[in-house]
């Protein structure tokens, strides 16, 4: 029959769009409030509205989920900060659209490397946030971040990160990556245990 | 399921030197492989392997400057629909006259592509119909990809670049722009007294000269202009429309307005640099990209990926199709007038895929995935609140069989889908052959050439799905083609998921950032969800490529737009480029 074919399609979209209205009735208010509300209606189990009401809602993004860079730097006991950085170049040079500029610390004496960054600096409007500084840093000493909200007035200035804005604490890695946090100190741990064996060997 | 005989390039090559003395010789270079064959001669050898030997279909021109011995080369990769590696073919021209004879008679495929060409290298293509620049625009200066041209940011020859450390003097992209001091004019030319090329004159359909048919009014014709800015262009690009009434006369795509130039920004990169570039090229299937282009790679490291990584790759592009697909669905269906309501339940779906590239990759769409050897990372514990693997099973076992029925429902028959599509630019299977177009777009059209069968790469040999074809090839069977197409990489999937071993690694060998490939050249190419997609690269033993070149099923499938649109009306050019499904981040490069 002619239509019939219409009158199908229109049936999916009424179920639809029930679908919609027995989810809202079922978390009624419950839906701008409860994080776990919005997590449950968004995963595979989810039925009715999938979108989300951005910025009342938020989504809570996955722990690699990644978004510029940022430092490292280590708190200790008394107070003071220690960058995990040594400057030794890679993020640099594996960063492919090169918008990372570091400045290495030289003595001023005997005008040797120190493994400090004087500079550091990170072009946000050019970074493509690949992840490759983080992958491929010898030292843990700069990951990825989640923070993505960063919209600012200033064009110009703004938006290229030195030290200062770049540099964030260890705990608040673990954080925000409490496994791969986990798993690179429990590598640090077995390999300096290894290291302390090969001495007293 | 077509049975495919893997046939060998040596026999029929060796044939061709033979019937071509002197014409024809291998290409002996340390890490090439194909022919290089004499200009004079080029078009009575391709006539030949079409012909005579079954090499119907040209899959990739392009070229490649080789400057240390004053030569531009340009390369071809012909195949044969019935399957089986591609045969190369190289011409070589002096640098500073480079003409080569352009196939565009042989294999009318070979159209836009030899005016790449001709726009990036400035290879003559002698009795090319319509030999004019493709991605730059009329009137720039010079041939970008030559090795000799620098743009207007350049900073050096390859990356990285020496002054960001340890010198690290910081200094704004934005003041070396073309704005600012970097640029150079051409001899003899100053912006304030220059005056555009006028439109009329370069572009064929202008011309005013022909008149309407008009039933017995005397009418025009009448040209019309969609794009650069519109919606239904999927991007910004532009058609230029002759139409006689409501029908089309003649209709000319104008593309490059996406144009980055991602070859040579290729170039300039290491290895490893341009895998998160690729993402960027069809930013819809962005693990498909990577595997592309890490294949051609690792052919040249002949490197072997451990099986988890197979399988975990198979899974990342399978479900990369999906989306792909969802996605054309939905969005011809936009095309069609049916605004967002189909689109959004189509990629209702993908949102979830999404998630979970996002838990693994950490990126929703631009993925960076994969690396030479394997992939960035194994598969998480955890997606929200489920066991991945539950997630997964599923998504491929349960939800996405129920939503593409649920799409067949909604849309296979209805009637004013049915009335739009069936029988409108139609495309026989001949016509679909000469003029390389390449997936969805050539299956529908009735030629069973799927690179997961005809070429095998990965581990699709030890998959069981089906290649799909429909035998009408208008829009009604593109869209159906789909839907096929998504059943068979669920299915794929389902068995990813069953036969996937469970540990092991993920990466043949270390992590290397600064990867030396050994020298020669190499095609990879991998059935993208929109048709044959293909890196070209020429190593010359450093860690950056020498030649970098993709082959973009997006840019070459536009070919036969103008074709598939003749006699239609003007609404049924949207939904013939919906059906094509293209993405203008590949197409413009
Ligand atoms: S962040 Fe890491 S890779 Fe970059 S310079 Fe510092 S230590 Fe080296
Ligand atoms: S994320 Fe990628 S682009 Fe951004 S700074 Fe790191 S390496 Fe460079």
């Amino acid at each position: 029959m002619y239509g019939l074919g219409i009158v199908k399609g229109l049936w999916v979209t009424v179920q639809h769009f029930v679908d919609t209205y027995t989810d809202d009735i079922r978390w009624l208010s419950k839906r701008y409030i409860d994080p776990d509300k919005l997590s449950y209606r968004q995963s595979s189990k989810g039925k009715g509205l999938f979108t989300v009401q951005y910025p009342e809602e938020k989504l809570e993004v996955p722990e690699r989920f990644r978004y510029l860079p940022f430092l490292l730097y280590e708190e200790k006991p008394d107070g003071t900060k220690e960058d995990r950085c040594t400057s030794c170049g890679i993020c640099a040079k594996v960063c492919p659209p090169q918008c990372i500029w570091i400045e290495r610390t030289e003595d001023p004496v005997t005008k040797r490397p120190v493994p400090a960054p004087k500079a550091f600096f990170i072009d946000t409007d050019i970074c493509m946030n690949c992840g490759y500084c983080a992958e491929y840093c010898p030292f843990d000493a700069i990951k990825m971040d989640h923070d993505y909200e960063i919209a600012s007035y200033d064009r110009t200035g703004a938006h290229v990160y030195d030290k200062e804005k770049l540099s964030k604490p260890v705990s608040y890695y673990a954080g925000i990556r409490p496994t791969d946090y986990a798993a690179e100190e429990q590598a640090r741990a077995e390999a300096e245990a290894k290291k302390a064996a090969r001495k007293a060997r | 399921m077509t049975e495919v005989v893997a046939p060998t390039v040596e026999a029929p090559a060796a044939a061709l030197e033979s019937r071509f003395p002197g014409a024809v010789t291998p290409d002996a270079r340390a890490g090439y492989s194909g022919y290089v064959v004499a200009a004079d001669q080029l078009i009575e050898v391709a006539t030949a392997l079409r012909d005579e030997m079954g090499y119907d279909y040209l899959s990739s021109v392009t070229g490649v400057d080789y400057i240390a011995d004053g030569k531009l080369e340009a390369v071809y990769h012909a195949c044969k629909t019935t399957g089986g590696p591609a045969l190369v073919l190289k011409v070589q021209a002096p640098r500073e006259a480079p003409v080569v004879p352009s196939l565009v008679n042989v294999y009318p495929g070979a159209d836009f592509q030899e005016r790449e060409a001709y726009d990036m290298y400035g290879i003559r293509f002698a009795g090319h119909p319509n030999l004019k620049r493709i991605l730059m625009w009329e009137g720039f200066a010079g041939y970008p990809l030559r090795k000799d041209w620098k743009e207007a940011y350049y900073e050096g020859e390859t990356k990285p670049f020496e002054s960001r450390w340890p010198g690290g003097d910081f200094v704004r992209a934005e003041e070396k722009n073309i704005f600012s001091h970097n640029v150079a004019y051409p001899a003899g030319f100053t912006p304030d007294d220059w005056v555009p090329e006028s439109e009329v004159s370069q572009y064929p359909v202008f011309d005013p000269s022909t008149q309407g048919e008009g039933h017995g009014l005397k009418t025009d014709k009448l040209v019309v202009n969609i794009g650069p800015q519109h919606p239904s262009t999927h991007g910004v690009f532009r058609m230029l429309v002759t139409l006689d009434g409501e029908t089309i006369v003649n209709l000319q795509p104008v593309m490059g307005y996406l144009h980055r130039n991602h070859e040579k920004i290729g170039e300039r990169n290491t290895f490893l640099h341009n895998m998160p570039f690729t993402d960027r090229l069809d930013y819809i299937s962005s693990m498909s990209n990577n595997l592309g282009y890490a294949l051609a790679v690792e052919k040249l490291m002949k490197v072997k990926v451990p099986e988890r990584a197979e399988y975990i790759r198979v899974l990342m592009v399978e479900l990369t199709r999906i989306c792909n697909h969802l996605w054309a669905v939905g969005f011809l269906l936009n095309d069609l007038g049916a605004f967002f309501t189909p689109a959004l339940y189509a990629i209702r779906e993908r949102e979830l895929i999404l998630d979970f590239f996002e838990a693994t990759a950490g990126s929703r769409m631009m993925c960076n995935y994969m690396r030479f050897g394997g992939v960035a990372r194994d598969l998480p514990e955890r997606i929200r609140d489920d066991n991945t693997l539950d997630f997964l099973n599923d998504m491929v076992f349960n939800r996405l069989p129920r939503a593409i029925d649920d799409l067949e429902t909604y849309l296979t028959d209805n009637e004013i889908i049915r009335s739009r599509c069936i029988g409108v630019g139609v495309l026989p299977p001949q016509q679909a052959v000469a003029f390389s177009a390449a997936g969805p777009l050539l299956r529908a059209s009735g030629v069973a050439y799927d690179l997961r069968r005809a070429d095998p790469y990965s581990i699709y040999d030890r998959f069981d799905f089906k290649v799909c074809t429909r035998p009408n090839g208008d829009i009604y069977d593109r869209y159906l083609i789909r839907m096929d197409e998504m059943r068979e990489s669920a299915k794929i999937c389902q068995q990813v998921l069953r036969d996937m071993p469970t540990g092991g690694d993920i990466l043949a060998g270390k992590p290397a950032y600064n990867v030396r490939v050994p020298a020669g050249e190499s095609y990879g190419r991998v059935e993208g969800p929109k048709g044959e997609l293909g890196f070209y690269i020429v190593s010359t033993g450093k860690t950056n490529p020498y030649r970098y070149h993709v082959r973009a099923p997006s840019f070459i499938n536009i070919t036969l737009l103008g074709e598939l649109c003749k006699g239609h009306k003007v609404a049924d050019v949207v939904a013939i480029l919906g059906s094509i499904d293209i993405v203008l981040g590949e197409t413009d490069r």
